[in-house]
């Protein structure tokens, strides 16, 4: 049964909770994105599988042989949701999970009247993503009104670009994963625009009524439009996860899927192997996971394959499906009949956007170094390719590596040490790695400490923990726990004399061939050296003192 | 006559006694009439007399508001008066108690068209959809003139949304002409322009996107000054054709109207089009007609645009025109006439741009956050019902006409060609403002028509808009000021005469306004409305 319409909603009363209840209409539009906190550890972006989906019941031996004679053409449109203080045509703060309809004003709730004004850093913003897709720059550009009803579209019109982006004609080249594959790709980018975001629905539990808070209404976007130039699943996973990189390297969004601040809607179609033309597009959307565009391709390439096979071609028509992370499905959401008419046409509110030469020249002067070419560089310095996409996948752990490198530390050491211990540490506490309060300083020096033999490795290990959690320096801390390991032979050989001559029967069975009892009496003597020995030296005597036929 | 419906005091502030005899239909030229004083700027007078404590804010509210109560009811040009011009007026009497400064505007009573924003006051642009909205800002030119103590009086009538040229297309009442309550006060400023009239305000605001101020200015026998495009913030104006609109002033006077520009004009960083432009000081060009000289308008160059006096221009209208222009001619003008080959072409390609970009704007109107909402099952429904209760039929017309010439495979044919044709107009502008300080012509084919007359014939009531549209798509300055009276009604119609100036040259304008104004011999343009209230 379907309710009424209410409204609780005052136009003056800002500062409160202003709601406008709706009858649902189609039930999975609007899914509202609330899971996980905002940790943006190392491993966030490695999520991608390459588990393939096929329909139930077709064997996936035959589907393998099916899918060998098509080519599966995809495209990728990214919303990437801008990390500005304000929103994008007004002053209303843009901060996500604000309590609905709290970060509002007149122009963002489209009051009568009410005019919007750009925000300077959303142009900034669209030139530093422009640059960094290797772009050329619309030196005049405008916004256009993309005009359509939904109840979270206060003005019933969004402002966005239309013939004139600010930004087109680049391209973004990646390293797919060795678990992948391998190998290194370029993918062109058709466009980049400048546009807002819409609010959002809250549908009720019952389904009889939906809420609208416009917090999100006005946040500034970049759409960034690929060119159709992927052929997998995890190629266009790894487009989206470097669309990621990169916005988070630029500092112009905290590329959060979870939280809706990177969207990506993908075009597939798939055509028989040599065909020239394209198939039939069909979208899909829901995609909240780098794992799920994977996913959702592969399962949509599967199903389309099989309808071509089995002479269903038909079948596949021009239509948005849903990804269904549950079912691990495409399904139907609505299917397009003919194209929508936006009706576009130029912005009167807002003048046009000029950039200078200068203002140009001035952002791309600032740019940081991209991931790119910090892969490239990495390598270049002799690491693995594995290593290289794990350093350079997160900015954070890029820049600690950088620092610590630049600190001194041998390169491939220092690549381990935040690969391996420094890594789980943070995966375990789940941390991020600006969090720790080891300085790349100290890592540097914890690292030199080790290879010049002031301190065992096993030391190390066990104050990188403590330097993890509670800071310090590696001298200071050497000094006060009196770990400088012990390298004299003399004192080592006392030691090795006292524990051999306190363990006949151990020597003796170890005389008799027991030799693996080697490891028993290093234990004891490391363990008197409380760890300090040097673990070298110290077998070498021992063994000699073991051998020695007295 | 007046006094019976007046109170005697207030009779001092007003030029209203300066009324005319009712029988005599003469053009404003041929008058040798000269017992009748040149107009006086009710904001002036007003300051002097709070000054020198001849009266006081609070008294001139009362007479002003008790004129309201006698005329509204035959007028009706308010949608909502406010409850507070007393209280708002009693405080600037004890500003002036206190020795406080006062603002230029202090006390001065001020219509606001009802599509212009004033915080906790209803402004519903004439429409139902918005029907009981109180907005929560002030537009800036509302918060200008507050600021400078400028007191609102209420929400003036207008064709919904601004949609009309008669003021008929409001949804909640039809505003009559003081000349004649048979007809129409012109739109869409109609309420503004009649309330001016009437001297139920003393200056107002409207808004013009294609003549609203300027054809009911004409109507109404008052002074109608439409800025430059950017010289007054937008912000506040509910949109009807963003690229068109700009807030105007309506003054029985010319130095009225231009103070009141004056106050409300300037940059602002809510509306991204308004200009940096500086604004220059009018009111040194308002002198007394004392301080005149012979020919105090010596060597401006005016020209007089050939195709507003071709046919489908009322003979009064035209004769008016040409002895307004040889008035001009008298104080020293040089007077060319022009043409503007592109000027057939405006009126077509208005309406296009005018009515899509409409179409865009009043798509928020959709009853989800504020306004009139009509119950429904399902969201199209919503959409459909509340949309079509809350709109006018004008307005719906306008909608599918824009929605139309913006749809995939006509946007060329229509919306774009119409730019095309805007920027052919003002090249034509330019190039006739290069050879000319202003360009003259009518304000409208014919003086005010009766009302229902054009209600069924909307080409014809849009053909009305000729001599106007094509300043707004190019953005350009004009006044109207009234020039003469044509036959009709109880005691004539008045005629305005439209002037155009240069972009952001409004000091030109006002100058030449005001020198033609207080020369202009032998009639005062105060509608003998009261004299004919039944």
């Amino acid at each position: 049964m379907s309710t009424t319409l209410l409204r609780t909603f005052q136009p003056n009363q800002f500062s409160l909770l202003g709601t406008s209840l709706l009858r649902r209409r189609r039930s999975n539009n609007f899914s509202v994105r609330f899971c996980g906190s905002q940790t943006t550890t190392t491993h966030e972006a490695k999520q991608s599988s390459p588990t393939r989906v096929a329909p139930k019941n077709h064997k996936s031996n035959k589907l393998d042989e099916i899918l060998r004679d098509y080519e599966a053409v995809i495209g990728i449109e990214t919303h990437v949701q801008l990390s500005t203080l304000t929103k994008a045509f007004c002053s209303c703060s843009n901060n996500y999970g604000s309590y609905p309809n709290t970060s509002i004003c007149p122009v963002c709730m489209g009051l009568p009247g009410a005019l919007p004004v750009l925000n300077s850093k959303v142009v900034e913003f669209g030139v530093r993503l422009g640059l960094a897709l290797n772009c050329d720059l619309s030196l005049k550009s405008k916004f256009d009104r993309k005009q359509y009803f939904y109840p979270d579209l206060p003005k019933g019109y969004q402002i966005s670009q239309f013939d004139i982006p600010i930004a087109s004609g680049g391209y973004v080249d990646l390293d797919i994963p060795l678990e992948f594959g391998g190998g290194h790709r370029r993918f062109g980018i058709t466009r980049v625009h400048m546009e807002e975001d819409a609010g959002k629905l809250l549908h009720s539990d019952t389904g009889d009524y939906s809420q609208v808070d416009l917090n999100r209404a006005g946040v500034p976007l970049l759409e960034i439009v690929s060119e159709p130039d992927m052929r997998s699943g995890i190629e266009a996973a790894e487009y989206a996860c470097e669309m990621q990189r990169i916005a988070r390297y630029l500092g112009v969004s905290n590329g959060n899927m979870q939280e809706g601040s990177l969207r990506c809607d993908v075009n597939i179609s798939i055509r028989p192997i040599g065909q020239a033309e394209f198939g039939t597009k069909v979208e899909i959307k829901n995609l909240n996971a780098f794992s799920a565009i994977s996913r959702a391709i592969d399962y949509e390439i599967s199903r389309q394959a099989l309808l071509y096979n089995q002479g269903k071609a038909d079948q596949i028509v021009t239509e948005t499906r849903l990804w269904e992370e549950g079912a691990q499905k495409t399904v139907t959401m609505r299917k397009k009949e003919g194209l929508a008419d936006y009706r576009y046409f130029p912005e009167p509110d807002l003048p046009e956007v000029i950039l200078t030469k200068e203002y140009v020249d001035s952002i791309r002067a600032s740019l940081p170094e991209l991931p790119e070419a910090k892969r490239r560089r990495y390598e270049a310095m002799g690491l693995g390719m594995q290593d290289v996409l794990f350093l350079a996948n997160d900015v954070s752990v890029a820049e600690y590596f950088d620092a610590v490198i630049g600190k001194g530390a041998e390169v491939k050491l220092a690549a381990n040490w935040i690969m391996s211990d420094i890594a789980a540490y943070l995966k375990n506490e789940k941390l991020s790695i600006n969090d720790i309060k080891l300085t790349p300083q100290e890592l540097a020096e914890l690292i030199a400490a080790i290879k010049d033999g002031t301190i065992s490795g096993k030391i190390g290990k066990e104050i990188l923990f403590e330097l993890l959690a509670k800071g310090g320096t590696v001298k200071g801390m050497i000094k006060a726990k009196d770990l400088v390991q012990i390298t004299d032979p003399v004192e080592i050989e006392k030691m090795v004399i006292q524990v051999v001559s306190e363990n006949p029967k151990q020597l003796e069975q170890y005389r008799s061939g027991k030799t693996k009892l080697q490891g028993y009496f290093a234990g004891q003597i490391m363990k008197m050296s409380k760890g300090k020995a040097n673990p070298g030296l110290l077998n070498k005597i021992l063994l000699e003192k073991l051998n020695a036929k007295d | 006559m007046l006094s019976t419906l007046q109170p005697p005091r207030s009779l001092s502030l007003l030029p209203l006694r300066r009324l005319r005899n009712s029988k005599t239909i003469v053009s404003a030229a041929s008058s040798t009439t000269s017992v009748i004083s040149p107009p006086q700027s009710q904001i002036l007078t007003t300051r002097r007399s709070l000054l020198s404590g001849e009266t006081t804010a609070a008294e001139i509210a009362k007479s002003y508001l008790s004129r309201i109560r006698l005329t509204e009811p035959q007028l009706k040009c308010f949608l909502h008066v406010s409850e507070n011009v007393l209280k708002d007026a009693q405080e600037i009497d004890q500003r002036i108690a206190k020795g406080e400064e006062l603002g230029p505007l202090a006390g001065v009573l001020i219509g606001v068209k009802d599509n212009i924003c004033t915080q906790g006051m209803p402004s519903t642009a004439a429409s139902r959809i918005l029907e009981h909205y109180r907005p929560p800002f002030d537009a800036t030119a509302v918060k200008k003139i507050k600021e400078l103590g400028g007191i609102v009086v209420g929400k003036t009538n207008m064709d919904e949304f601004g949609m009309g040229s008669t003021t008929e297309a409001s949804a909640f009442q039809v505003t009559a002409n003081p000349w004649d309550l048979s007809r129409v006060p012109g739109g869409s400023s109609g309420g503004s322009a009649a309330a001016v009239a009437a001297r139920q305000c003393m200056v107002s605001l409207g808004s013009d996107t294609g003549g609203s101020v300027r054809q009911p200015a004409s109507f109404c026998g008052v002074v109608g000054l439409k800025p430059t495009y950017g010289r007054v913030s937008r912000f506040g104006l509910m949109a009807y054709a963003s690229s068109l609109d700009v807030i105007g002033c309506f003054g029985s006077t010319v130095a009225d109207a231009g103070m009141l520009l004056h106050a409300i004009s300037g940059y602002d960083r809510f509306d991204s089009t308004s200009s940096k432009q500086d604004v220059p000081e009018f009111q040194s060009q308002f002198l007394s007609v004392d301080h005149f000289e012979s020919k105090p308008l010596n060597g401006v160059k005016v020209g007089i645009i050939r195709e507003t006096l071709e046919d489908g221009v009322d003979s009064g209208v035209r004769s008016a025109t040409q002895e307004a222009a040889s008035h001009l001619e008298a104080l020293g003008c040089v007077l060319t006439e022009v043409s503007l080959p592109s000027f057939s072409l405006g009126l077509p390609a208005y309406y296009v741009i005018a009515s899509s970009e409409s179409s865009s704007n009043l798509s928020r109107y959709d009853g989800v956050r504020y306004g009139n909402q009509v119950m429904a099952e399902e969201l199209n429904k919503l959409y459909e019902c509340s949309r079509g209760e809350g709109f006018g039929g004008e307005v719906k017309m306008r909608i599918l006409m824009g929605t139309y010439a913006l749809s995939a495979g006509y946007y060329d044919a229509y919306y774009k060609r119409a730019q095309q044709v805007r920027t052919l107009i003002r090249k034509d502008f330019k190039a006739a403002l290069e050879q000319n300080d202003i360009l003259i012509s009518p304000a409208a084919p014919s003086a005010a028509y009766k009302i229902g007359e054009k209600k069924d014939d909307p080409l014809a009531m849009y053909a009305g808009d000729i001599m106007t549209v094509n300043v707004n798509l190019a953005g350009l300055p004009a006044m109207v000021l009234p020039c003469g009276l044509v036959e009709g009604g109880p005691s004539g119609l008045p005629v305005g005469l439209q002037m155009i100036g240069a972009a952001f040259d409004e000091e030109k304008l006002l100058k030449v306004g005001h020198i033609f104004e207080q020369t202009l011999k032998g009639s005062s343009f105060v509608p003998p409305l009261l004299a004919n209230v039944p």
